[in-house]
């Protein structure tokens, strides 16, 4: 289990690697030198070439890619071009915002997907499982900020129920979480059913039944148990789902997390800003599926390690 | 995944049976006919302003109402499904050319050209959805072909893969090791006997693709990194209607069921065709 756990974990590390390579590269050739940004329009051409050598943006790609890597490893991600604050700094309070979503959203995604998906099978071909099984299609189909304006038109314009956007009390996080988990958790109500489907014809599930178990306790304890890895499988990708669509449930409720923070970013061409804020959210969805694949080997002790 | 020989005729009746693809057929056949037909179909001219008329709700003269400059939405929202189904087409095909050419070099090669491509996409791979796109159009500025290129190499890694899985199944089979006996170049091979066993389940990843791809466009544009104004993009649409969301909540509102209207068209298509198929295709 150890050794499956480093390799596994030093298997990611050239992935990250590349994910570093590509956005530096990346930064590196959009359009417009982030020295002549930084000092503004009065520049002239000898300012931004001492800037530019301040900012090391002279030297070949090869050796900045080498030296970033360096900085990252102490956790500096550079400062940010707009307000020269270090971009770790106002990523970290981002990142505790982005976290909450994220979390909130994930919980939703699992428990309303998985009983779903799970009574969908089980009562298959009923009306619940047609009415879950549409409404999965429905919520996989709508764009994730046309569901948030939607909600903020009804729950916060008309009702006026709950806050249209910010972060604060509770309240404030019902509408981007739900916004954010709604084609989440059709997925997973999705990939549950089908899983399940797989085996609740199997002989310890009449087997459970015979001995006179509970449907919840049979479908929760016993089927799900053995239709799960699929499901978690699923519920790893979603995971860049999720921090995906953060990028636009924050835009949206104007949620003061990492998502809009790098829309702010790009607009105000912050490239250092961007390159951190990309950086974590992909480690983010390396580490978590890293995560997962460790969550078979308790999900499942068929898993067999190597 | 398992690989289908079937007829084209055996394959209709199969998704003749399934109510919910041809409901998903359906609404992709309406989808099409609005494009088409937009310069008969749309009441007004899109970029026609009237600033009288602005941000009016829906009556008899505007039958989804104007927006905030007089425009009409109905023949705003006909105009852009051209936009959609084209980009969301184009990107498809980006992602489906690059994924078909790394995925068979991949699988026929193997070795080297297995791993470092694979690897390759594993890293595309590591970016959550949106984020490689909003960096490809950073790059390339917004507008429609870089949105298109954006949503094309989003898509790569997936059609790669499961290329790489079906060329790897196909090339082991009889026929084709039979065709080498005889002589038959590498390149022959895969264009006459290996890819073509593999369309029927690229059809329905391009459906899912589709509908995927159409979400992505409309998010960017959304963002503002995508399809510009004044161009009549529904992503732009549901952006600007966001801005009048208390005085004129109908913009952002039909711009977004015609959106889901489309996406859930394609997805419908694609799980139709799917269990018609009975392949194992997941998004």
């Amino acid at each position: 289990m150890t050794r499956f756990l480093v390799r596994r974990a030093a298997a990611a590390i050239p992935i990250m690697l590349g994910v570093v390579f590509i956005v530096m590269g990346t930064m590196d050739v959009i359009p417009g030198d982030p020295a002549a940004m930084m000092l503004g329009q009065g520049a002239t051409q000898d300012m931004v070439t001492r800037l530019r050598a301040e900012l090391g943006l002279d030297r070949p790609l090869a050796v900045r890619y080498v030296e970033y890597l360096g900085r990252l490893l102490r956790g500096d991600l550079g400062h940010s071009i707009v307000d020269g604050r270090p971009v770790s700094e106002e990523i970290r309070q981002a990142w505790t915002a982005t976290l909450e979503l994220g979390a909130a959203a994930l919980v939703l995604t699992v428990v309303v997907g998985v009983t779903a998906g799970a009574f969908a099978a089980h009562w298959r071909d009923s009306v619940f499982d047609g009415a879950s099984r549409v409404l999965a299609l429905v919520g996989l189909s709508m764009p994730v900020f046309w569901t948030g304006i939607v909600f903020i038109l009804v729950f916060s314009l008309e009702l006026r129920w709950l806050p249209s956007g910010g972060r604060g009390a509770w309240p404030h996080l019902v509408l981007p979480a739900v916004t954010l988990a709604i084609p989440s958790a059709a997925t997973i109500a999705r990939v549950t059913r089908s899983a399940m489907l797989g085996v609740l014809h199997e002989d310890y599930v009449r087997t459970a039944y015979a001995k006179g178990a509970h449907d919840a306790a049979v479908l929760f304890r016993h089927a799900l148990r053995n239709a799960i890895i699929p499901v978690v499988t699923v519920l790893g990708l979603q995971l860049g789902q999720l921090l995906g669509g953060a990028i636009l449930t924050e835009t949206v409720f104007s949620w003061p997390g990492v998502g809009r923070l790098l829309v702010q970013a790009i607009s105000s061409r912050d490239y250092i800003l961007v390159e951190g804020g990309v950086l974590l959210l992909a480690a983010t969805f390396v580490v978590t599926n890293l995560a997962v694949d460790v969550a078979y080997a308790y999900l499942d002790p068929r898993v067999v390690y190597r | 995944m398992s690989v289908h020989r079937s007829s084209a005729s055996a394959l209709w009746r199969r998704l003749r049976r399934n109510r919910l693809a041809l409901g998903g057929g359906l609404m992709i056949g309406v989808l099409l006919i609005v494009a088409a037909l937009a310069p008969y179909l749309a009441p007004y001219d899109p970029a026609h302003q009237s600033l009288a008329d602005k941000l009016a709700g829906p009556t008899a003269r505007h039958l989804l109402g104007t927006d905030e400059f007089g425009r009409d939405v109905l023949s705003r929202l006909i105009f852009g499904s051209r936009v959609e189904l084209a980009v969301g087409v184009a990107s498809v095909l980006v992602g489906l050319a690059l994924g078909t050419a790394l995925g068979t070099v991949a699988a026929y090669w193997g070795g080297i050209a297995d791993e470092v491509t694979m690897r390759a996409l594993d890293v595309l791979l590591a970016f959550p959805y949106l984020l490689l796109a909003i960096l490809v159009v950073s790059v390339l500025g917004a507008n429609v072909r870089s949105t298109i290129l954006a949503v094309g190499l989003w898509a790569t890694p997936g059609f790669a893969r499961v290329i790489r899985g079906l060329v790897l199944l196909v090339a082991g089979q009889e026929y084709v090791e039979a065709s080498r006996a005889i002589g038959a170049r590498t390149a022959r091979i895969i264009l006459r006997h290996v890819l073509p066993n593999c369309v029927s389940v690229l059809i329905v990843y391009a459906a899912l693709y589709m509908a995927n791809a159409i979400l992505l466009e409309a998010a960017l544009s959304f963002l503002g990194l995508g399809v510009q104004p004044p161009a009549a993009s529904w992503g732009v649409m549901i952006s600007t209607g966001r801005d009048y969301l208390l005085e004129a909540p109908h913009i952002a509102t039909f711009a977004g069921l015609a959106i889901a209207f489309t996406v859930l068209g394609f997805n419908l298509f694609a799980d139709g065709l799917r269990d018609a198929l009975d392949t194992k295709a997941t998004p």
